[in-house]
């Protein structure tokens, strides 16, 4: 018997990334056009930025998805770094929004360096578990990890919990397959659990938040929150159709943001929500299916990454619009507003096509 | 393609987990598939809801209120466009612009307008009842933010003419007293709505399906009331009022055949564009109750809402009853002595010399008061509140106007000699104006008990007749031989008694005088009074005329009679036409 390689590429991931994207714009644009129009005077506003930010990732994803994984084994260490310095510099220069500074301004683009730390914690904690993979069983190495990512935590933990906490996710679940044990992770979901406990008792401000997830409809810092879910509850089975939503007309503030998957509920009903939730969970059947075939631990650990990425944002982002967890401001793969998280989003969406090359299929 | 690292296969232990994350986001996806079934699919009534009371605004149409129309087709209450100024806060792009616009324009303190343009509200009223010509200027500001509404108010043409009888309107077109009141069903009409769905900032979205309720505009009531007839009587109550300086003066124009009111008079009228402002009062020295007080006192209609004692006139109704019992006759003599003694008491006649012998006839003609005595006496309690029953005066008229006072009449049993007396030349007891032209009326018409009204007809606004207002009648109360013979009487008085003053050449004008104390007596405040009607023999027309408090003469043959005289001059060749 011969092994012949037969040259594999995931067309299924490729489709269903570009349909999320036709999606993501359609509904962009049909949230985002109120407030492009009374803010900027033009209903394309954000659409047209969304589309350059869109093409960029684009041309990255293809570029990507051309280069042999393994490349970017010693690019890694560099990316890493330069995400920690940027996001420590976004700390004292960054443009402020909502009192929180997340943004660089490079000429006339803004770039949200968080958004690039995720890719780069991806890929260093890939080649550092790689390297490290025999040790995995040992509680120590896991410390070890930890210690490594948490100064990017921290220094974005600063201004922006929600996506340290995502990192942070993504990081426990890379661990997770890369480890063969399982009490190592119970142990640390309590520990989790209870340093959370602390971290809301903490802060008054925190254990108001809970307040206002119990019982939105008491606090008028509940607003948004009980917007989303007039928005939610008035869409119904089948939704109020296409473009006709009622809520994203300044009703829910920055509708295009963190809160695009209420108006998704709004117009398109419980039926377009649900298929919607089908494609990200096609998408993540992907990931499973290419890091399970990956031809190394190092490509299955990215693609791990970047499905831990995506499985967390989607479900946290659903969470909080359906007020199933209190309110954090986290965006919506491919659909919310935002051109570094979709740029970067798509290197990613590359990263995992070129693991997907790598897959060899033995033929009998 | 291996780097300088070994190359580390993906283990069986690596797929199982990247299973466990798999399931484990498919299992939390589907609870939160389920989230959203609970939301959207259980509480989407609830929350769709109060979706939509959020993007509603509904907002009212006027309906024009309906016009009140005289007899001859002249438009008494109308309604005229103002504005409506409001400020919309979230629309405001230049606030000193808007503050310095509606300061020129509507000549409001500028602390004042800047408070409201400032305050954060979805919609702030600045000012109501701004003329359309300020109000279309505002408009050509071009000014973001400021919201002219055009609207409806009543407008009266004739300013106080029948004031107290049209009635004027409130802030919310439903009418405060008068005609305004009686008829606001009819003349109200029903607003109309749109609903409109707006954004966060109040603006209405285009091509969203409003939806519209036209309004449906009142009906127009025509009344009975000659605008001639009613503005000969005010200026005649007016020259009466200045001449005798007095407090008031009424005057009653009715058709006795049919109960059609013709004119009402309560000299001073007021304004009823203007219904709020007190005219000749100091309001800075009222207080709040003092001055609604004052304001209810200028509302007030004297021909309804106030009771006195009739005096004279009232011999009219003693007369009838007494003609009906056949308890007298035409020739049946009387001696006036100057008084006539009741029990121990001593009841004097006007003339304190006595009129000595005279008939039936001539003690009418001399408004003589020991005949009517006689008269109550032959007729006795019982028979005399008999008639008052049958003559309707112990009810009210029923007039279409609100605030009717009722009789103040003694209780039958009470009623002594001296009562009876005292009641047959029409004191002790009290009625209204209205109450007397309505009786007195249905007495010189054969007999026929009539309705005082205004109210003919409604119709909507293009003419189509609604409704012809009816009104009760009642026949036969007293025959029609005694309403003649009561023609003939008062035929007598102002052709040689005591109305003489009233007596106009080349018509035959009926009527009675009368000069009534007011209560208490000390006070010597009289009421003199006269009715006359014409033509005698078959009446178009009965007026009655009240001074109120006239300094100086105040026996009513001698000033009330000669107003009356004045109306009938001007009136009498007017309706013959």
């Amino acid at each position: 018997m011969k092994e012949k390689p037969i040259r594999y590429f995931d067309y299924s991931l490729l489709f269903l990334i570009i349909f999320l994207l036709c999606f993501g714009l359609v509904m962009l644009y049909s949230t985002s056009s109120y407030y492009g129009s009374t803010r900027f005077g033009d209903a394309a506003h954000y659409l047209k930025r969304q589309l350059f930010a869109t093409s960029l990732g684009l041309v990255a994803m293809f570029i990507v998805s051309k280069i042999p994984y393994r490349f970017w084994m010693k690019l890694s260490g560099l990316a890493y770094l330069m995400a920690l310095v940027l996001c420590t510099i976004v700390i004292f220069v960054g443009r402020e929004s909502k009192g929180q500074a997340r943004w660089l301004e490079i000429g006339p683009l803004s770039f949200q360096p968080s958004e690039f730390a995720k890719l780069a914690v991806i890929l260093f904690l890939a080649m550092v578990i790689y390297k490290t993979s025999k040790q995995m069983g040992d509680f120590k190495a896991l410390i070890k990890i930890m210690v490594i990512v948490l100064p990017i935590v921290g220094v974005i933990a600063y201004n922006n919990l929600s996506t340290a906490i995502i990192i942070l996710g993504i990081t426990v679940c890379m661990m997770f397959v890369a480890s063969p044990k399982y009490s190592h992770f119970i142990w640390m979901g309590i520990a989790v659990l209870a340093v959370g406990v602390i971290f809301i008792m903490a802060a008054a401000y925190r254990a108001e938040r809970i307040k206002i997830w119990l019982n939105p409809e008491a606090y008028e810092k509940g607003y948004q929150t009980l917007q989303g879910l007039y928005a939610i509850g008035s869409g119904g089975l089948f939704g109020k159709g296409l473009g006709e939503s009622m809520q994203k007309l300044g009703f829910i503030p920055e509708a295009q943001n963190d809160m695009i998957f209420s108006v998704i509920c709004e117009e398109l009903g419980l039926f377009g929500a649900m298929c919607l939730i089908i494609l990200y969970l096609l998408l993540i059947w992907r990931f499973m299916i290419i890091a399970n075939n990956a031809a190394d631990l190092y490509g299955a650990l990215i693609v791990v990454g970047v499905m831990a990425h995506i499985s967390i944002q989607v479900i946290l982002n659903i969470a909080v619009v359906t007020n199933t967890i209190p309110n954090t401001g986290i965006s919506l793969p491919f659909i919310s507003y935002g051109g570094t998280s979709i740029l970067f989003l798509l290197s990613e969406m590359g990263l995992a096509l070129s693991v997907s090359r790598g897959i060899k299929l033995e033929v009998h | 393609m291996q780097g300088e690292l070994p190359f580390v296969r993906n283990k069986t232990h690596h797929r199982k987990k990247t299973w466990i994350i798999f399931l484990a986001v498919f299992f939390v996806l589907l609870f939160l598939i389920g989230r959203l079934v609970y939301l959207m699919v259980f509480c989407s009534e609830y929350y769709g809801q109060k979706a939509e009371n959020l993007h509603e605004r509904e907002r009212d149409i006027k309906a024009a209120r309906g016009k009140i129309i005289d007899a001859t087709g002249t438009v008494l209450a109308t309604n005229q466009s103002v504005c409506t100024v409001s400020v919309i806060h979230s629309q405001i792009e230049e606030p000193e612009k808007v503050i310095d616009a509606l300061v020129t324009e509507l000549g409001m303190g500028e602390e004042e307008v800047r408070k409201r343009v400032e305050k954060v509200s979805s919609i702030e009223r600045i000012k109501t009842n701004v003329p359309k010509e300020t109000g279309d200027r505002i408009r050509s500001y071009g000014l973001a933010g400021i919201k002219v509404d055009e609207d409806y108010k009543r407008y009266y043409p004739y300013d106080s003419l029948a004031s107290k009888v049209l009635g004027f309107t409130g802030a919310d077109n439903q009418g405060i007293i008068g005609l305004e009141v009686k008829y606001d069903s009819y003349m109200q009409g029903t607003n109309g709505k749109i609903l409109t769905l707006t954004d966060a900032r109040g603006i209405e979205i285009e091509n969203a399906g409003e939806t519209r309720m036209e309004p449906v505009n009142g009906c127009d009531l025509y009344i009975s009331m000659d605008v001639n007839i009613q503005q000969y009587c005010e200026q005649a109550a007016e020259k009466a009022y200045r001449k005798k300086q007095a407090d008031s003066v009424s005057i009653i124009v009715m058709n006795p055949q049919n109960g059609e009111l013709m004119a009402m008079v309560n000299y001073p009228e007021f304004n009823l564009n203007e219904p709020f402002t007190l005219t000749g009062v100091d309001t800075d020295t009222v207080s709040g109750e003092e001055k609604q007080e004052l304001l209810n006192q200028m509302w007030r209609n004297q021909c309804i809402s106030d009771t006195y004692e009739p005096g004279s006139t009232f011999k009219i109704i003693t007369a009838t009853a007494a003609l009906e019992e056949g308890v007298v006759g035409l020739e049946d003599t009387f001696f006036c002595p100057g008084y006539k003694m009741v029990e121990d008491r001593r009841i004097r006649c006007a003339k304190t010399t006595g009129h000595g012998a005279e008939t039936f006839e001539t003690g009418i003609m001399n408004s003589c008061n020991p005949v009517f005595i006689e008269l109550g006496e032959r007729l006795g309690v019982d028979n005399y509140y008999k008639y008052f029953n049958q003559f309707g005066l112990t009810q009210k008229t029923a007039v279409d106007l609100p605030g009717e006072a009722a009789t103040i009449m003694h209780k039958k049993e009470n009623v002594g000699p001296v009562e009876l007396a005292t009641i047959s030349f029409g004191q002790s007891f009290q009625i209204t104006p209205i109450q007397l032209v309505t009786t007195v009326s249905s007495i010189i018409n054969g007999g026929t008990r009539v309705t005082p009204h205004f109210g003919v007809e409604i119709r909507t606004e293009d003419g189509t007749l609604v409704e012809k207002l009816e009104y009760e009648t009642q026949e036969n109360i007293c025959s029609e031989e005694t309403s003649e013979t009561m023609q003939y009487l008062l035929e007598k008085v102002v052709s040689e008694g005591g109305g003489k003053n009233a007596k106009i050449e080349g018509y035959s004008i009926g009527g009675k005088t009368a000069t009534s104390q007011t209560l208490p007596r000390s006070a010597n405040r009289y009421i003199s009074s006269f009715l006359g009607f014409a033509p005698a023999d078959d009446p178009k027309v009965l007026v009655l005329a009240l001074i109120n408090n006239p300094q100086g003469t105040y026996y009513g043959g001698l000033i009330a009679a000669p107003v009356v005289r004045e109306i009938m001059e001007n009136i009498l060749p007017y309706l013959d036409k």
